[in-house]
């Protein structure tokens, strides 16, 4: 079989001189046996299926109709091959789990199984009769043309023969006339008959091929389960912040209380320095464990929200950060962590390569998106790929849909934007 | 001898604490584990100062802060001292913030290691003084706008520690200097911050503060 397809062939001069006007019609005439049972079928279904449902026996008739689109689409696919040899891919997902339950649950869940019942529908009432008129009108046209001498020496003994019951012949040089008519205008209504067929193959591609909506739904899957991951992810910060603080500072505390009564008793040396010098230590490692969890999950997120977080990183940060967030309700969970962390490797990246001498965090929130932009006066050429850090902060606002900016020409000034839907599609909340 | 209600979910921090005020004459009338329990308290024994942990059963976010807010609101001269395991402005804000913020410290949760420090702050705080930890006080003065920037580095170390709540004596002596370098450093803290002068240490420092916090 050529790789050629009817429509390709259409425009190329041979096309009358291969088998593609035959196939043509074949593809159309095939249409009408297919086209009646499915009629049939349906209006059974439907009818005997609708009188019984009263009693039950019926639901189940009731939802082959609804079904009958998957035969029927599955047939149409081959159908198609006649005249185009691009497979139409299937557009049904393999069910989660084994057993007819599940592929009912499935099927009936699946955009496909309704386009293809529409299809089925359209096919048995509208589709097969129209077909069948072009194919059938061409040929009788042709045919009737070329048999007018043929008739006429069958029929009528050569006196004369009605053409199409349209026109009177009444010599066999008008007959043959007529005939040669009808060798001329076979191949040229091959080329409408031809054009036909394109435009309901067209039509079976865009109702039956796999669309986007397998592709779609997976897509969707993959984003909720970033999201899941994501969640489960900033969950787990929480569970150590929260195992810390309850743990090891509370210990530390408690410690550093000891000692500081212990050096109460004995203030002498040199137990006192020693002493002292424990509580020291103590302290520094309490202030480790503060930076740690701060890093992880800062609480101040969680009881004051996003502006109130971002200025407590303004506060620490070595560059003077001027902060203006209009931000009048709190935002989702994952939304403000998110761009908690973005704003803060933003904001570290001033620090750290800018050489500013000033930063402004500005951002609103407009009910729909929050943007939030974080300008500097350094001296530019920050780069996205520069360490992994921004490529993760972008790798989370993707995940909520956010999106992430980052203007940095040579000698500045270097303009880093983020904006997130206020509520993404896939929260897990 | 102060009557303390002690408000601290951590048993081990609760008893440790008891234990170190006890030691210094104080008497802890209640120790609870809950805002709720803390409030309840407060109502039964009215105490004369109440110590807080910020972050308290059930919610575990900043209720005992809630708390000492709400409670500062219904009885304005009852002094609270809370104690914090962050560095955190926005709650030092908000409790300086309730009423006029005299009879109120926040401090650090550490630094009750420092005992007789610490001691010495609650006292402050019992006696209607201000006390706010070191560190915030650094987190309130760093990156201020413009008239901060305008006050040299002693004039920033003599106001950080008045914003503890420390007497012109108590500063001169954590900068080994005399009284009167402090109050002249003082004077042109004000100056440069246009504030006016007035009797109280503490209404200087929480102007101060309440200037720093716009």
């Amino acid at each position: 079989m050529s790789s050629l397809t009817l429509r390709q062939a259409l425009v190329r001069r041979r096309y009358l001189l291969g088998g593609w006007p035959w196939r043509a019609a074949l593809y159309l005439l095939s249409s009408v046996p297919a086209g009646m049972a499915l009629l049939l079928s349906v209006l059974l279904l439907a009818a005997v299926g609708g009188a019984l449902s009263l009693v039950l026996i019926g639901l189940p008739l009731l939802l082959m109709l609804a079904l009958i689109g998957l035969p029927v689409a599955a047939a149409e696919r081959r159908r198609l091959r006649l005249i185009d040899p691009v497979p139409l891919g299937d557009p049904h997902r393999a069910p989660a789990h084994a057993g007819l339950s599940a592929w009912l649950r499935t099927r009936l869940r699946e955009q496909a199984t309704w386009r293809e019942f529409g299809y089925a529908l359209l096919f048995a009432g509208v589709l097969w009769p129209l077909e069948g008129l072009l194919v059938g009108g061409v040929l009788a046209v042709c045919g009737g043309l070329l048999a007018t001498p043929v008739v006429m020496a069958a029929v009528t003994g050569g006196e004369e023969v009605r053409v199409l019951k349209l026109y009177l012949a009444d010599s066999y040089p008008q007959a043959f006339a007529l005939a040669l008519l009808g060798l001329v205008l076979l191949p040229v209504l091959s080329y409408p008959l031809g054009w036909a067929a394109v435009a309901r193959a067209a039509l079976t591609r865009a109702l039956l091929s796999a669309g986007d909506d397998g592709v779609d739904a997976r897509i969707q899957e993959l984003g909720r389960s970033r999201m899941r991951l994501v969640d489960a992810f900033e969950a787990e910060c929480r569970r150590i912040e929260r195992d810390l603080h309850d743990g090891a500072q509370q210990r530390l505390v408690a410690l550093s209380m000891t000692l500081g009564l212990a050096r109460l008793e004995s203030p002498g040396e040199p137990l006192g320095g020693l002493l002292a010098k424990a509580q020291e230590e103590a302290g520094e490692a309490l202030v480790e464990i503060r930076e740690l969890v701060r890093g992880i999950h800062p609480q101040v997120l969680t009881d004051r929200g996003l502006a109130a977080a971002v200025e407590d990183v303004a506060d620490r940060s070595a560059v003077p950060v001027d902060v203006e967030l209009d931000i009048p309700e709190r935002l989702p969970r994952a939304v403000e962590t998110a761009v908690y962390f973005a704003l803060c490797e933003a904001l570290a990246n001033v620090a750290k390569h800018s050489g500013a001498s000033r930063a402004s965090v500005t951002g609103r929130d407009d009910g729909e998106r929050l943007t939030v932009e974080v300008r500097d006066d350094g001296t530019g050429g920050a780069a996205t790929t520069r360490g992994t850090g921004l490529q993760g902060v972008a790798d989370r606002l993707s995940v909520l849909d956010g999106r992430l900016l980052l203007s940095s020409p040579a000698g500045g000034p270097t303009v880093f934007r983020l904006d997130v839907p206020r509520t993404p599609a896939h929260l897990v909340e | 001898m102060l009557r303390i209600v002690l408000a601290e979910d951590s048993v081990l921090l609760r008893e440790g604490l008891v234990g170190l005020l006890e030691r210094f004459g104080h008497q802890v009338v209640a120790g609870v584990g809950t805002a709720g329990e803390l409030t309840a308290a407060v109502a039964e024994h009215g105490p004369d100062v109440v110590v807080t942990d910020v972050r308290m059963p059930p919610g575990f976010s900043d209720e005992g802060l809630r708390a000492a807010v709400a409670l500062r609101e219904a009885r304005p001269r009852l002094p609270v001292l809370v104690l914090s395991q962050y560095v955190q402005r926005a709650y030092a804000e908000e409790l300086l913030d309730s009423c006029d913020g005299t009879g109120v410290g926040y401090l650090l949760k550490e630094r009750v290691g420092k005992v007789e420090e610490f001691v010495g702050a609650l006292q402050r705080v019992a006696d209607g003084g201000t006390v706010v930890d070191p560190e915030v006080v650094r987190q309130l003065l760093r990156h201020r706008r413009d008239p901060l920037s305008r006050l040299t580095a002693r004039e920033r170390e003599v106001l950080a520690l008045m914003a503890e709540g420390r007497s012109n004596a108590s500063v001169a002596e954590a900068l080994t200097v005399s009284e009167g370098t402090v109050s002249k450093h003082f004077g042109s803290i004000l100056t440069k911050l246009d504030l006016s002068l007035t009797d109280a240490t503490n209404r200087r420092v929480l102007a101060v503060l309440a200037y720093l916090r716009k």
